[in-house]
């Protein structure tokens, strides 16, 4: 592999799980905060 | 007047995360832009060295949210405030995150420049070694107890932890390794255009951490709320079966 290949997959590899852990803390955001009232969840 | 179901969204946005986002994203495409087409490869590493205006944004990250874990931590300590420790660990779980893309961001840069993926040099035994200490720190987080004593715990993990930060930042001079002295330091020699990509690159990527690190500071705040209701729920049968056993008892 030459070094556009390594700069690639360092890239790839960075953005992608950015984007999955990302989704992770979205989502279980959302699941939380239907089990939570609304006055304890008011955000600025 | 109190404010209804509808009118309060269920999810951990608000107006700052959502502008705050859309400027990330509009900086990731400027610095992508900067870094793999505009700026030319280093006259040394080649192009492996744009690798650079990835690896050394998400260390400077990593080493914010440990230092955030720390205050919050120590804040806790002497405040005993939920909000610090609510700080502590989001910004230990997103810093972890950060420190997991260092150490794999160095190694595929290692691999075009040393010729291997890895080396027990020491800048990266002791990266490894505080990738570890935080990941005990959040299993410590996670062991069953209550939330004082969870949160005294985890606060003195957390103070333990970052003795190895500065330890990371200085083992590249007190001990000479295959590992290049700081990228940013009075006396690095990166300059123009480079150098404004690779300051860029570390606002932007501070940018994304302060992004995550507001969601998952709801997320805690959240499941706090959670197993507060949950004990609360709990105590409250104990008391109505208490009570059916006094109303009972001949």
């Amino acid at each position: 592999m030459n070094a556009w290949g390594y700069v690639t997959l360092g890239y790839v590899l960075v953005f992608v799980v950015l984007f999955a852990y990302s989704v992770h803390v979205l989502v279980k955001g959302r699941t939380l905060s239907k089990q939570v009232p609304p006055e304890n969840r008011r955000w600025m | 007047m109190i404010e209804s179901e509808a009118t309060v969204p269920a999810h951990t946005g608000s107006r700052t995360t959502r502008l705050l986002g859309l400027a990330t994203l509009a900086g990731i495409a400027i610095v992508l832009v900067l870094a793999l087409v505009v700026t030319g490869p280093d006259a040394v590493q080649g192009d492996a060295a744009r690798l650079i205006y990835l690896h050394v944004p998400v260390a400077v990250s990593m080493n914010v949210g440990f230092g955030l874990c720390t205050l919050g931590s120590a804040m806790w300590l002497w405040k005993k405030s939920r909000w610090w420790d609510t700080v502590a660990v989001s910004a230990a779980e997103v810093g972890l995150v950060f420190t997991g893309l260092t150490l794999v961001t160095g190694m595929v840069w290692g691999r075009p420049t040393w010729g291997v993926y890895w080396t027990w040099d020491a800048r990266l035994t002791t990266f490894s070694l505080l990738f570890l200490l935080y990941l005990g720190y959040l299993v410590v987080r996670h062991l069953p107890a209550d939330i004082e004593v969870r949160n005294r715990r985890s606060a003195f993990v957390a103070l333990l932890a970052f003795v190895d930060v500065p330890i990371v930042y200085l083992s590249v001079s007190w001990w000479r390794g295959l590992h290049q002295e700081a990228t940013l330091s009075l006396s690095s020699t990166i300059s123009g255009l480079m150098l404004f990509t690779l300051v860029l690159g570390i606002t932007v990527s501070l940018m994304g951490f302060l992004w995550l690190l507001v969601h998952r500071f709801r997320v805690a705040w959240l499941e706090d709320e959670v197993e507060m209701a949950g004990l609360d729920l709990a105590i409250d049968e104990r008391r109505a079966e208490a009570a059916v056993m006094e109303v009972s008892a001949p």
